[in-house]
């Protein structure tokens, strides 16, 4: 205690108050926010005041702002006998205003007159701002981190990610010593990850939103606040993102505004669109509905609902029985002002786009940019759908370039119960799978429909099998695909412990012949999952999701012909080229994933499908076993994609042509890691032993005190002892018989 | 070798016990029979007959004269080895669950079940090896209750008057025999209940299996934990390899759920550990239920496994056992 200043008498006023007036001060209510200015009102004398006023109060009338001509303060300028040209109008309530305030901001009042809305408020706040001129301190630039990082690893190693239990964890492939955790993050997601079509997202869902992560250290690339989001799709070129939610958009009061989030014109819908690079949002749109179908009523959703074109500069839906709708990016708006009405349509599919369309698309851009003008006619995407048979009108598969909206090719079908459309890859073939049915609707079989795309006129050819084929592949970039049919009777009434008997076919496309013939059956199969190696030639038939069997078959389709320089030879036989590589098995196996390479493939049996030894393995392509690991709660696998290569044709073919130096060079590096590889190996195990051995040597030391306190016996190795045998030999004589012979000489 | 099949239990082991010479191994069961066997060739050489629920633990002296056991009458029991007679009685509030003697055979701890309004307690009895063993004193020479977790299995330190223990949360401590006091703790030796608890032949380290599917290899004095060997299955016992550095991994899916799995997913193999480098060496199968017990012959010839299907399974490792060097030539030591 400072007693001695007390003692000295001190003015009152010495004393300062103002930190403590500061704290308790009482604000005064303004009282004013319901007040707001209206400037751009015309400028009348005293007799047209009525006038103006029943006008301007049916004008905010029919805005929503119903307002009184008593509400109504017009200010005057004495000197002139005019009004001031703008008006103050006073609310009930400050809400009132607010809404006001927006509504009536930029209204036009007539032909020369439009409103400027601001509060009352905020007048003063505008007198005060300071008028000089600051310049704005240039931001420091930061470069960003690159997002294709991962491509540059020296070891050209693939990423993959997992997601198991809460954690999310991003591992790199490669040669067991290059086999490395990149990442890990816990509760990084709420439901699942995805990684975006090029690789270059990490995708993470969550209540609020979705969340984009990338570049080296995963920082936070794009959130889109869409809330209860289930399920996203990304546009090809990742340009684009499209979101699901089963709960309508609501908009609460207070929410964030701007480009990036929902409006209240939103509210309702259930699936928005976004720009990937901005964040914005592009445009929201309800959930689809079938033609007279309840809303609310329980179908399965379709996913995709809006299906991209492989150049992103169209993306599509369609309305069962009625149209396609194709909005144009970036823009949103309906492509040519009205969808492609189509009767009874069901569904349809973009082409994509081969590597040679890509090119050409590519350099006639440049070539546009550069002001030339294009010789080259761009190829128009192109699109197929079905119709049904409605009445005595047969079903339908068609052919049909956007956006000129041509129809190229139909196709009429009879008896049909259910179409599926696949694309090859490449854009070469479209295959029509038709479930088709006998008159009487009792058994199913199956036509394969193949267009061939590429020929002039779209000749189509018919498969016809007997079977229902459960799976349709093509091979990527290839004239092959691979079906799985069954007959087994028990197919369609699936039961715990029922595995159903299948078939597996190859076919290929007979060069001289032009068309497509089978290649190869194998019967009484198990296999209900085809798998292609990205780069085609190896596939892969897996029993996947059965509790009994879990078989896994790896083929090689070319195995006569060396992949160097990958030259057509003339097939000596027809089949031959058929090799079987390998069986494995992976228990309890969910789904199979090949590498972006194709030289790895990874299965595994992911938690949400059942909980029985869940975890991942991964395989090279001859179905040797590389590395298993059983993981608890283990829900997600997925290969990181690469995007197109970026090496020319001529840098390619090179690479072929030398292949062998290359191989040489691997070779190498291999044998030399395995011996270092072994050699640490053997270093760590010397290490753990002469740990091991010390710390036993101090255990002993340890264990001869205690005993020594104890007073018993310090002598002793404790445990058991050697027991120190005796070794007897006895040798036992037994007599069992005695003769005599006399011997005569 | 092929293994040799003792089929003399009706129902699931609980525990089996070498003697220390390891000619023979004695078996408890939840049928309510003691079993004694002769190692080598499999023979039963006679019964223990007297309890009169699951027989839950047994343990054997270091002379081959008595044998403890501890059931679920609530009864623990003192047996002469070579007769099958019963010496002694005690009778305690609830099941017994662990049984041990120490170094010198002259003493017994027993853990007693959490049950009915009875804690849980460990009880040390000072044994009187005098005469026939029969007459003992009634009343523990020391006893405690553990605060917190219950104790599930126990064993004397080689340290004076302590006493290690399991507990149902995954603990593993040091208790004082005479004062009950906590000496020393480790709370987090497992995320689950420690099902075993078995000691190096020294008694200075030792092994603990956890339904929380790793055993861990400890150090008596400080408790820390050494080595771990993480499975993909609850484990329900651990045993160390004398001679060799190995260590012996059971278990198995739970016994409830086991009708509902087919044998592949079961794992119901025993598991081969390195003992020092922490890697899986190898698996021998032969039980079609969990294995509840396991136990090395104490000169490292041979191992017994006991499971949840009634059998025991003595297997004598082969030549190639002793020779084979996966790891190069280490001197390591035991």
């Amino acid at each position: 205690m400072a007693s001695n200043d007390t003692d000295a008498d001190y003015d009152i006023d010495d004393i300062d108050y103002s930190d403590i007036e500061a704290k308790y001060q009482v604000q005064p209510e303004d009282g004013f926010e319901n007040i707001i200015v209206v400037d751009g009102v015309p400028i009348i004398d005293r007799s047209k005041l009525d006038k103006l006023l029943t006008k301007i109060t049916k004008e905010f009338g029919k805005k929503g702002a119903p307002i009184k001509p008593d509400d109504i303060f017009v200010p005057w300028d004495d000197s002139t006998g005019k009004s001031k040209g703008y008006i103050f109008v006073e609310f009930h309530t400050a809400d009132e205003a607010a809404y006001a305030l927006s509504a009536m901001d930029g209204h036009p009042f007539d032909a020369k007159h439009t409103f400027v809305t601001n509060y009352f408020t905020d007048v003063e706040k505008f007198v005060n701002i300071d008028e000089t001129y600051v310049e704005p301190k240039t931001e420091e630039y930061k470069p960003r981190e690159h997002l294709r990082a991962w491509l540059a690893d020296p070891q050209g190693r693939d990423q993959y990610g997992i997601y198991r239990g809460n954690d999310v964890e991003i591992h790199w492939h490669g040669k067991p010593s290059q086999r490395e955790q990149a990442y890990k993050h816990t509760e990084w997601t709420d439901l699942y990850i995805s990684w975006s079509p090029q690789g270059t997202y990490m995708t993470t869902l969550h209540r609020q939103g979705v969340q984009l992560w990338g570049g080296p250290s995963w920082l936070l690339q794009q959130r889109f606040a869409h809330p209860y989001v289930k399920l996203i799709d990304f546009s090809p070129c990742e340009q684009y993102l499209v979101t699901w939610s089963n709960e309508p958009i609501v908009v609460p009061e207070g929410a964030m505004q701007g480009s990036r989030y929902f409006s209240p014109i939103d509210e309702g819908n259930h699936i928005a669109i976004w720009d990937i690079k901005s964040g914005n949002m592009l445009r929201t749109f309800p959930a689809a509905q079938a033609e007279g179908e309840e809303p609310g009523s329980k179908k399965q959703l379709q996913w995709p609902a809006f299906k991209w074109s492989p150049d992103d500069k169209f993306v599509a839906r369609v309305t069962p029985g009625q149209q396609i709708s194709v909005y144009e990016l970036p823009s949103m708006g309906l492509q040519a002002k009205k969808s492609i009405k189509i009767e009874g349509v069901v569904d349809f599919e973009w082409c994509p786009l081969g590597d040679k369309d890509r090119e050409d698309a590519e350099k006639a851009e440049k070539e546009a940019k550069g002001g030339a003008k294009t010789t080259r006619k761009v190829k128009e995407n192109m699109l197929a759908y079905w119709t049904p048979e409605v009445a005595n009108q047969p079903a339908r598969v068609t052919l049909m370039k956007f956006p000129s909206r041509s129809i190229l090719r139909q196709k009429n079908l009879f008896n049909v119960s259910e179409c599926k459309i696949y694309w090859q890859n490449q854009g070469d073939f479209l295959c029509v799978r038709v479930d088709r049915h006998t008159k009487t609707k009792k058994t199913l079989f199956c036509n394969l429909e193949i267009f061939r795309v590429r020929e002039k006129d779209y000749p189509v050819e018919v498969v016809e099998l007997k079977d229902t084929v459960l799976e349709f592949s093509w091979e990527p970039k290839g004239e092959r695909f691979a079906i799985v049919s069954s007959s087994d009777p028990n197919l369609g009434n699936p039961g715990p412990g029922i595995t159903i008997k299948t078939d597996v076919n190859f076919f290929q496309l007979h060069k001289q012949k032009g068309d497509f013939r089978l290649l190869r059956n194998l019967p009484g199969r198990t296999s209900n999952t085809i798998r292609w190696s990205p780069r085609g030639r190896f596939v892969l038939l897996a029993t996947v999701g059965s509790s009994s069997k879990s078989e896994l078959e790896f083929w090689d389709l070319d195995f006569n012909t060396e992949d160097v320089g990958r030259k057509e030879t003339v097939k000596d036989e027809w089949g031959s080229g058929i090799q079987h590589l390998g069986t494995a098995d992976h228990y309890g196996v969910t789904d199979a994933e090949w590498d972006p390479s194709g030289r790895y493939l990874a299965t595994h049996a992911s938690a949400w499908r059942h909980t029985l030894e869940n975890g991942y393995a991964i395989w090279d392509f001859k179905g040797q076993e590389l590395e298993k690991h059983i993981m608890d709660r283990f829900k997600q696998f997925l290969w990181r994609p690469r995007p197109k290569t970026l090496l020319t044709k001529e840098q390619q073919k090179q690479i072929r042509k030398n292949l062998r130096e290359y191989s040489r060079q691997f070779e190498e590096e291999d044998a030399a890691e395995e011996s270092n590889v072994s050699a640490e190996l053997i270093a760590h195990r010397k290490r753990l032993v002469d740990e091991w051995n010390a710390w036993r040597r101090r255990c002993k030391d340890d264990l001869a005190e205690e005993r020594k306190k104890k007073g018993t016996e310090v002598d002793g190795e404790p445990g058991p002892q050697e027991e120190t045998k005796e070794e007897i030999e006895m040798w036992v004589d037994e007599l069992i018989e005695q003769t005599e012979e006399e011997v005569v000489e | 070798m092929r293994p040799i099949l003792l089929q003399g239990h009706e129902r699931s082991l609980t525990q089996i016990k070498y003697n220390k010479e390891g000619d023979l191994l004695f078996s408890a069961s939840k049928d309510i029979g003691i079993n004694v066997w002769f190692t080598h060739n499999g023979e039963r050489l006679g019964t223990y007959d007297g309890h009169n629920g699951t027989v839950w633990t047994i343990d054997v002296d270091s002379q081959s004269k008595f044998l403890v056991s501890g059931s679920a009458d609530n009864c623990m029991k003192l047996w002469n080895v070579a007769t099958g007679k019963c010496l002694y009685t005690w009778e305690f509030p609830t099941a017994v669950k662990r049984v041990a003697f120490n170094e010198d055979d002259d003493q017994i701890v027993c853990i007693t079940e959490q049950r009915m309004g009875y804690q849980s307690a460990v009880r040390v009895f000072d044994i009187n090896r005098e005469g026939e063993g029969t007459s003992q004193s009634k009343e523990p020479a020391y006893m405690f209750n553990p605060v917190g977790s219950k104790a599930t299995v126990c064993a004397f330190a080689f340290m004076n008057d302590l006493i290690l223990t399991g507990h149902e949360s995954g603990k593993i401590a040091l208790f004082d025999m005479k004062t009950g006091d906590e000496v020393l703790n480790n709370e987090r030796a497992h995320m689950d209940t420690v099902t075993d608890l078995q000691l190096s032949p020294d008694g200075t380290y030792f092994i603990t299996s956890s339904k929380d599917k790793t055993a861990r290899l400890h150090d008596t004095k400080t408790l820390a934990v050494l080595k771990t060997y993480p499975t993909e299955t609850p484990l329900n016992s651990a045993a160390i390899a004398p001679k060799r550095p190995y260590v012996l991994l059971g278990g198995g899916q739970e016994a409830m759920s086991v009708t509902t799995t087919s044998a592949r997913q079961g794992k119901f193999e025993t598991r081969f550990w390195h003992k020092v480098f922490e890697e899986e060496v190898g698996r021998v199968k032969g039980h079609f239920g969990p294995i509840n017990t396991i136990a090395v012959h104490p000169g490292g010839t041979s191992y017994s496994s006991g499971g949840e299907d009634g059998f025991v399974r003595v297997h004598h490792f082969d030549e190639s056992y002793w020779k084979v060097k996966p790891y190069g030539d280490m001197e390591i030591e035991d």
